[in-house]
């Protein structure tokens, strides 16, 4: 970790580098000790990361929430799970990769896992199809909820892509279908349902996993209608103006806990959830479980009825 | 040298043909002539080639529902600039108000009820003319309230689909609006209400991946656009050029997520059919 610094983490990058640089000529010759200058400029690091990250922008916040180092679905199941078991297939067509679910268990709690996974490196995000589900992907997610729904399992989702893959043969195969289905029989689905948005949440193909009785979201995650380079295509003809773009769409979990599109804002560790994955884990692991237990007591009506009225009063406007 | 000095010519083209506005218009499609009076007794589609024009919400509801039946519901919900959005010619504000003057309607759905062949139906009409259809929170709190009232009512519900996607001005809320409507459906569906869903040119982005989608039977008006992604976007993306026919209300068919493709004089009459065998 920390191999990949972003273009406004260069103040960070270059006093890491002067530490290195330190620790390096120390290990080289026993005698010479730095420690003081490291203590020093690790104190100076941390105090310039978490002032930069307070303060991050929203084209920031989009470019964290894409860190090429950002933990990924596959390291939730590893770190966050005490035991998984994968299954594929949506029946129909064939198994998504950019889609994984399976059975998964947290202490004595089990759970029906459903989550997009980008893959991290080249090979892997072709095999991953760079986390943009197709259709199949939505329908296998939906036959998981489904049995979660019918064992009385919880279902819980983990959300991570730039959208549903634009493409013919999701075309083809009824992309727009596949999310509303989900859309449909999330609503009314007769078992708890917690999402977790770690990374992008990109449109129709992040909702269509998303219609939770409590959605939970990562600090530097980002949740929205159109990515910011679409929406500054569309706008200004121009994909460069994302900065623009990502700030008129208020896609950052400030944002979007004001207008109750969130429950809760998961805080990430100092610098960001790509600089310590335990502390991240931990976090999203505690929340959940909270969450959990007090949906936990509510009646299935209750919750279904819940759940409808969440999504129900969700909008802006004004009666004349 | 006399050459030199002669006034060049060139080849003028022939200014296209005048037509009287009043009269007739060119269709848009096979450029034909047409009688203005002859396009709108055929209900804006070209007796030549079939073409299918756009058809805003009210004349759309004048071709499906018995005349003098109609009484309009929910017209009292405006959009607001909730986010303060700036596309960087004017804000989002500014621009409803000239859409709305433009058009002469509050939102991009007419939403109501009336008679169909005499029968009593729930209707919701989007209209391409107000921002391309697109889906805000207006759009979405109105086609929820037909829904609901569809099932309160016991009416059959139908809904005319032309959208462009989720409004992007208002963000997340666009969003929020394809799983409130898909919501309301499931709750009509479990409630055996009947949901007639019909796609018109164009369907698509995030109204076709919601309520367009979720009919008991969708119908697709002829020559229509349906799809998800836009073509230009899986253009790109897939660095192909694509069939002529993608995305048409017949690739539809062909794939199995329409029921039906219809001309739009058979509308109403396939509509009232379908009623007659499936409500209660």
């Amino acid at each position: 970790m920390g191999e990949y610094y972003l273009g406004f983490e260069k103040p960070i990058q270059e006093i890491e580098k002067s530490i290195n640089d330190l620790k390096n000529v120390q290990e080289r010759d026993k005698r010479i000790d730095f420690s003081s200058e490291i203590g020093e400029l690790e104190k100076q690091r941390d105090f310039i990361m978490e002032t930069l990250y307070k303060n991050l922008t929203p084209w920031q916040i989009v470019q964290v929430a894409r860190h090429p180092e950002r933990p990924l679905f596959l390291d939730y199941i590893r770190m966050i799970f005490d035991e998984f078991m994968e299954f594929h297939g949506d029946r129909y067509f064939q198994d998504d990769k950019s889609i994984i679910t399976g059975l998964g268990r947290i202490g004595d709690q089990k759970f029906v896992v459903v989550g997009e996974e980008k893959g991290r490196n080249t090979k892997e995000k072709i095999y991953r199809n760079f986390g943009m589900p197709q259709p199949e992907g939505y329908r296998k997610a939906l036959r998981a909820m489904k049995m979660a729904e019918k064992f009385g399992r919880p279902v819980l989702t983990f959300v991570d892509t730039a959208g549903a893959y634009p493409g013919m043969e999701g075309e083809e195969r009824g992309q727009g279908e596949a999310i509303a289905k989900n859309l449909f029989e999330m609503s009314a689905l007769k078992t708890p349902i917690i999402s977790v948005v770690i990374g992008e949440g990109g449109s129709g193909g992040a909702l269509a996993i998303a219609v939770a009785d409590r959605v939970l979201m990562l600090e530097n995650s980002v949740y929205s209608v159109i990515s910011p380079e679409s929406c500054a295509t569309i706008l200004w003809k121009n994909s460069a103006k994302m900065e623009q773009a990502a700030k008129a769409l208020k896609m950052t979990t400030k944002d979007l806990i004001g207008w109750d599109i969130i429950e809760e804002i998961i805080p990430e560790p100092k610098g960001g959830a790509h600089r310590n994955y335990e502390e991240t884990m931990a976090k999203v692991k505690e929340t959940v479980l909270r969450h959990l237990s007090e949906l936990s007591k509510l009646s299935t009506a209750k919750l279904v009825q819940k759940r409808y009225e969440r999504f129900r009063k969700l909008g802006k406007f004004e009666k004349i | 040298m006399a050459w030199l000095t002669k006034p060049r010519y060139s080849v003028k083209k022939s200014e296209n043909v005048k037509i009287n506005e009043g009269l007739w218009r060119k269709c848009p499609e096979c450029n034909s002539i047409v009688y203005n009076k002859d396009w709108e007794e055929n209900l804006h589609v070209c007796n030549h080639c079939g073409y299918h024009d756009r058809l805003n919400a009210f004349d759309r509801i004048q071709t499906l529902i018995d005349a003098g039946t109609f009484v309009e519901t929910f017209n009292d919900l405006v959009s607001v600039d909730t986010l303060h959005f700036h596309d960087g010619d004017s804000a989002y504000s500014d621009k409803l108000k000239r859409t709305m003057d433009k058009t002469k309607l509050k939102e991009a759905v007419v939403t109501g009820y009336g008679e169909l062949s005499g029968k009593s139906v729930e209707i919701a009409v989007m209209d391409f003319s107000f921002f391309g259809g697109s889906m805000g929170s207006v759009v979405g709190e109105k086609i929820t309230l037909s829904i609901e009232s569809a099932l309160k009512n016991k009416r059959p519900l139908i809904i005319v689909s032309s959208s462009g996607g989720a409004r992007m001005h208002e963000g997340i809320l666009s969003l929020m609006q394809m799983a409130k409507t898909s919501a309301a459906l499931k709750k009509l569906s479990d409630a055996d209400g009947l949901y007639l869903s019909v796609m018109t040119n164009p369907t698509s982005g995030g109204v076709t991946a919601s309520f367009a989608m979720l009919g008991d039977l969708n119908i697709a008006e002829r020559g229509a656009f349906i799809g998800f992604a836009g073509p230009r976007v899986i253009e790109q993306s897939m660095k192909q050029k694509l069939p002529p026919d993608f995305q048409t209300a017949e690739f539809l068919l062909e794939h199995g997520f329409v029921d039906m493709v219809a001309e739009r004089k058979e509308l109403k009459n396939i509509l009232s059919f379908l009623i007659n065998y499936l409500s209660k």
